[in-house]
């Protein structure tokens, strides 16, 4: 076990400032500081409050990753960070930090891609990803389907969303519906008292029409939209707002959608396995309906747990930790931070 | 004692290593490249050349100096982590110096008093970088030290605090950007934050072996971020 590489991760997209530290697929750390309650009155991450927050939490967190693993930076193999996508200003301060952590302990480094990292955190807790696989990844700033043949060298886009991300479409409904940033807990524990079929909110590219140019695309803005009607024609007319069932009928065309077309990516390219994450991942209707789902075709549905489906570090080292051991070649001291990164490249 | 300086509150992207002695600060290698939107690029690759022309591994540093701007707020910040996050694993202290106060220091004392520029040293003088959005970073300086305290303001604004306060010459890239407006004799040099200075200004607390500081940016400028408004209904 213990020649195994032992990988540091880096990650600083958006708010959260994470540290990881894995030996294989056995993690060791993952020290998370959030900048979330800074962003909380926006409604929204600030790109400035979020990087300002990352340089002064970058060097206690590594301190916290290095203490929890009980390991010093001499003996890490080497050292991977989130390059993109994802903002620009945060994402350069982990570059850098990583850059410099890199240099003075004289550590090779990996700038790797945030979404595949997504996907590779799924084997710290469930061991090494059969491929192909299907891989659903869902967040505050993603919603894509991708095609899993090779996480060490590409994956393949099998379609995303073509407006609001679906992280997006639950903080904007917890914002009409009076609940707190981040919108996606507080819908999940108002859904439990729902009912998701007291309302039928749109299924955003699900008609045969859309099907044929959209298949495996997804589309929310819609259905935030839907829901803004349907509530603000409860408040004129005076009534009072069900919360619990439109956060529950919102959740529930959401995940329907989500998982409909992860299984139909699943059927049409004939695999059996499903890796869901990003921070939506967390939502616990979209956990059960898609294992509901996949159980019906034998497909098999992996979801790290909740933790490791939001944003944090080792997610980072695990893919990090993945190249490694496929023999991929670090990237060089010059690597950019690039906002745009795309899903094809894994690691720079 | 051998100290690591960076420093990227510009458009440029300086590294150096530098020698502090009981009585002297020298320069053993020093990079500086120009261009203000590849800040996170140009900077490891500069301090790897810096130590390796020095002769010196990282773990040779004695101390990280790093300019503390204040500048653009994104490339600022590679400077200063990257200052950080090396100072963590060697075990060294960091320490930060004001960035204008380097560009002061070079403009109106100099390293070495007989390199000064005809006389006119002993002047007051008027430091300026852009600060983008049409605005400067600037304090007024005489015999190496402020006279006013780092501020960020229109360049009008500044050529009257400037007159106020007795400046008789200006430097820096944001005095040549708005020479027009500022209407004093602008220098061509220091344009930069000079190396050799960030680490002069640093050198006593070098030398002490003072404790490591927290390298906070002077960023001068609150994060551009207004709380929202009502929500606009969708209904007509």
């Amino acid at each position: 076990m213990t020649d195994e590489p032992l990988v540091l991760g880096i990650e600083t997209s958006c708010d959260e400032t994470g540290i990881g530290i894995v030996r294989g697929h056995t993690l060791l750390a993952d020290a998370i500081a959030s900048s979330v309650d800074e962003h909380a009155r926006f409604g929204g991450v600030v790109p400035e409050v979020a990087s300002r927050a990352h340089l002064e939490a970058i060097v206690p967190t590594m301190q916290r990753a290095l203490d929890d693993a009980g390991v010093s930076l001499a003996d890490i193999d080497a050292i991977a960070v989130t390059a993109g996508p994802g903002l620009a200003g945060a994402l350069l301060v982990g570059v850098a930090a990583a850059k410099g952590y890199a240099l003075a302990a004289e550590k090779p480094i990996y700038g790797v891609n945030h979404l595949a990292a997504h996907v590779a955190v799924d084997t710290l807790e469930h061991g090494a990803l059969p491929e192909p696989a299907i891989a659903l990844l869902v967040s505050g700033g993603h919603s894509s389907l991708l095609l899993v043949d090779d996480l060490a060298h590409g994956v393949t886009p099998l379609g995303a969303t073509i407006d609001d991300a679906a992280g997006e479409a639950f903080d904007k409904v917890a914002r009409l519906l009076g609940l707190p940033f981040p919108g996606g807990p507080p819908i999940d524990r108002a859904a439990r008292e729902g009912d998701p079929e007291a309302i039928a909110f749109p299924r955003g590219l699900t008609a045969p029409k859309d099907l044929a140019a959209h298949r495996f695309d997804f589309s929310f803005s819609g259905l935030k939209t839907a829901v803004a009607r349907w509530v603000e024609a409860r408040q004129r007319a005076g009534e009072a707002l069900p919360v619990a069932d439109v956060a529950a009928s919102f959740q529930e065309a959401v995940c329907d959608v989500l998982t409909a077309k992860a299984i139909d990516a699943c059927r049409a390219q004939g695999i059996g396995t499903l890796v869901i994450g990003g921070g939506v991942a967390a939502n616990s209707r979209l956990r059960a309906l898609a294992e509901q789902r996949a159980e019906k075709y034998g497909i098999q549905v992996r979801v790290p747990r909740p933790k490791l489906c939001t944003d944090n570090g080792a997610m980072v080292a695990a893919l990090g930790s993945h190249l490694v051991a496929a023999g991929v070649a670090p990237s060089r001291l010059d690597l950019p931070a690039d906002s745009a990164m795309p899903l094809t490249i894994v690691s720079v | 004692m051998l100290v690591l300086v960076v420093d990227s509150s510009t458009p440029a992207v300086t590294a150096a290593v530098a020698e502090v002695t009981a009585d002297a600060v020298a320069l053993r290698a020093e990079r500086r490249s120009v261009d203000a939107r590849a800040h996170g690029e140009l900077l490891a690759p500069a301090v790897r050349e810096v130590l390796a022309e020095a002769g010196a591994g990282p773990g040779e540093l004695t101390a990280i100096v790093a300019g503390l701007g204040p500048g653009p707020f994104t490339g600022l910040r590679v400077g200063l982590v990257t200052a950080a996050s090396m100072g963590q694993v060697l075990g060294v202290p960091t320490y930060g110096v004001c960035s204008l106060d380097a560009l002061g220091l070079a403009a109106t004392r100099g390293l070495d008093a007989s390199a000064a520029p005809d006389g006119e040293a002993a002047g007051r003088v008027l430091v300026a970088t852009d600060a983008r959005r049409r605005e400067i970073y600037w304090g007024v300086y005489a015999a190496g030290r402020r006279v006013t305290e780092p501020a960020v303001d229109a360049p009008a604004a500044v050529a009257a605090r400037a007159a106020e306060f007795a400046a008789g010459a200006a430097v820096g890239e944001g005095a040549q950007r708005y020479a027009d407006v500022l209407a004093l004799p602008v220098r061509p040099e220091p344009c930069f934050p000079p190396a050799d200075a960030l680490a002069a200004l640093a050198a006593d607390r070098v030398r002490a072996g003072a404790p490591s500081e927290p390298l906070t940016p002077l960023y001068l400028r609150r994060p551009d971020a207004v709380a929202p408004t009502a929500r606009k209904p969708v209904l007509p």
